[in-house]
């Protein structure tokens, strides 16, 4: 219900600002819902939705699947974490551009560079979180499992993941909203489709009521997957924890 | 099939690089069916002691030898149970062969029938505790590790698991350690009791207990009772 009011609010401000700005700057919420359902119709919304999201499926996997393994390394060994931690650093403050131009140079205008780009720049902070993670590991338990001879599958299974489980959900969350942001920059340099390729032709033609109609689209997507996916994965990773009153 | 301490040292060096001694030179050593108590005062090293033991601190100098393959029971002070999983997978996770008769015979005589599918979040620490101790006898141990096991337990239901575990002491040839700072626990439970000084710890005074736990009356406990009153006072456990 909050929310409701909430997001009325924001349409009525929309609405009142577009009426002192003027249509050509900041089109009226009616205005846009036109060309989304226009967009809609033909087709063409979804398929540029979908490429993006194929893109950033795939790229979130690969950093969260090899940053959580580089992490818990790092976290775990020492040596792993001296020299992994220089490396850790520069990817960490390489701006994304960067690493997207770079990618596109050396891998050519390919799906493969603009998804490897894209995981590259969300791969360190991954990294950072589940070494943190793995640091505050409870070594109290590990010794439990040790003395009860606990097999190895077994104490990561249900020793170590239950408390790395909240550092992959903020790992998830943050590494998310990152990449929700790195992929449109990715797709307006070098690829054919997406959202980020339809907003750079938008910008072209100074098209603002497309340029809404996709980035609006684009963000109910994010949020619908945020509440749908991410939050009820995060609740149910931490259920055992006692309420917050 | 012995448990064999001896230990030449130990020191623990602190993050300032200071090296602090924790054990004296120390041996003892368990047969099976018999149960050894520690008895010394806080922050002698008896935990140390025990993690050597254990297998979990390998930084000592001297040796331990446990049967090959023991099974290992342990109560930790802390209870450490795992927060994310029930009190019945707690268990079932520690001990997989435990098959369904001794995991209900355990809770019922720990009285945790109730709290099965309860997380340990939810449990007050007498709870936790009793949940630890149905952990370790699970196992059906050759070496049952107790360090402090009835503290903050009600004194009814202390009693109760002290028979419980003479019970299972007695049901297999468990070499058990227990670490107390009860007097009354040690005369009860213990075959040979073990005084340690202050730290760095070592073994002040042995006293082996003659009489069978089963034969141990009131009479019998009052009479060791006053042999132990009558040693030196700085060697009274507190």
């Amino acid at each position: 219900m909050l929310r409701l009011l909430s997001f009325a609010l924001f349409l009525a401000i929309w609405w009142i600002a577009a009426l002192f700005a003027g249509g050509a700057k900041l089109p009226s919420p009616p205005a846009v819902l036109n060309v989304i359902v226009a967009e809609a119709a033909s087709g063409a919304l979804f398929l540029h939705l979908g490429a993006t999201l194929a893109r950033v499926a795939l790229a979130f996997v690969l950093a969260m699947s090899l940053g959580s393994a580089l992490g818990y390394l790092m976290g775990r060994v020492r040596l792993a974490d001296r020299l992994g931690d220089p490396w850790l650093i520069l990817l960490l403050n390489l701006p994304a551009l960067v690493v997207i131009v770079l990618a596109y140079i050396w891998a050519g205008l390919t799906e493969t560079a603009a998804i490897a780009a894209i995981a590259i720049n969300k791969l360190p902070t991954a990294v950072v979180t589940l070494r943190e993670g793995t640091r505050a590991l409870d070594s109290s338990l590990d010794e439990m499992a040790t003395v009860f001879a606990m097999s190895r599958w077994r104490t990561f299974r249900h020793v170590v993941l239950p408390q790395l489980a909240p550092y992959v959900a903020a790992a998830a969350r943050s590494g998310l909203s990152l990449v929700w942001k790195i992929v449109l920059v990715a797709e307006l340099l070098g690829r054919p489709n997406g959202v980020g390729f339809e907003i750079g032709v938008a910008f072209q033609l100074f098209d603002t009521p497309r340029l809404l109609a996709y980035s609006l689209t684009f963000a109910a997507v994010v949020l619908v997957i945020e509440t749908l996916l991410v939050q009820p994965l995060e609740a149910r990773s931490t259920r055992w924890r006692p309420r917050a009153a | 099939m012995r448990l064999e301490v001896d230990i030449t040292g130990k020191t623990f060096r602190n993050a300032a690089g200071e090296a602090h001694e924790v054990l004296a030179p120390l041996a003892f050593s368990l047969r099976p069916g018999e149960v050894g108590v520690l008895i010394g005062p806080s922050g002698c090293g008896k935990s140390t002691l025990l993690r050597i033991i254990l297998g979990l601190d390998r930084e000592f100098a001297g040796r331990v030898s446990r049967p090959p393959d023991a099974r290992i029971g342990m109560v930790f002070q802390e209870p450490r149970l795992l927060p994310w999983r029930t009190v019945e997978q707690n268990v079932r996770l520690a001990v997989p062969g435990v098959t369904d008769e001794r995991l209900a015979e355990l809770f019922r005589i720990l009285e945790l029938e109730s709290h099965r599918a309860h997380y340990p979040g939810e449990l007050s620490l007498g709870l936790a505790r009793r949940v630890a101790l149905a952990r370790a006898f699970a196992v059906d141990p050759d070496i049952l590790v107790l360090d402090e096991p009835l503290a903050s337990l009600d004194e009814t239901l202390a009693g109760r698991l002290r028979d419980e575990i003479a019970t299972l002491v007695g049901r297999r040839p468990v070499m058990t350690l227990l670490v107390t700072h009860s007097l009354d626990d040690a005369i009860r439970l213990g075959d040979r009791l073990f005084f340690l000084s202050p730290r760095p710890a070592r073994i002040v005074r042995e006293v082996p207990i003659s009489i069978p736990r089963a034969r141990r009356g009131e009479a019998e406990l009052a009479r060791i009772r006053t042999e132990l009153r009558a040693a030196p006072a700085n060697l009274e456990p507190k």
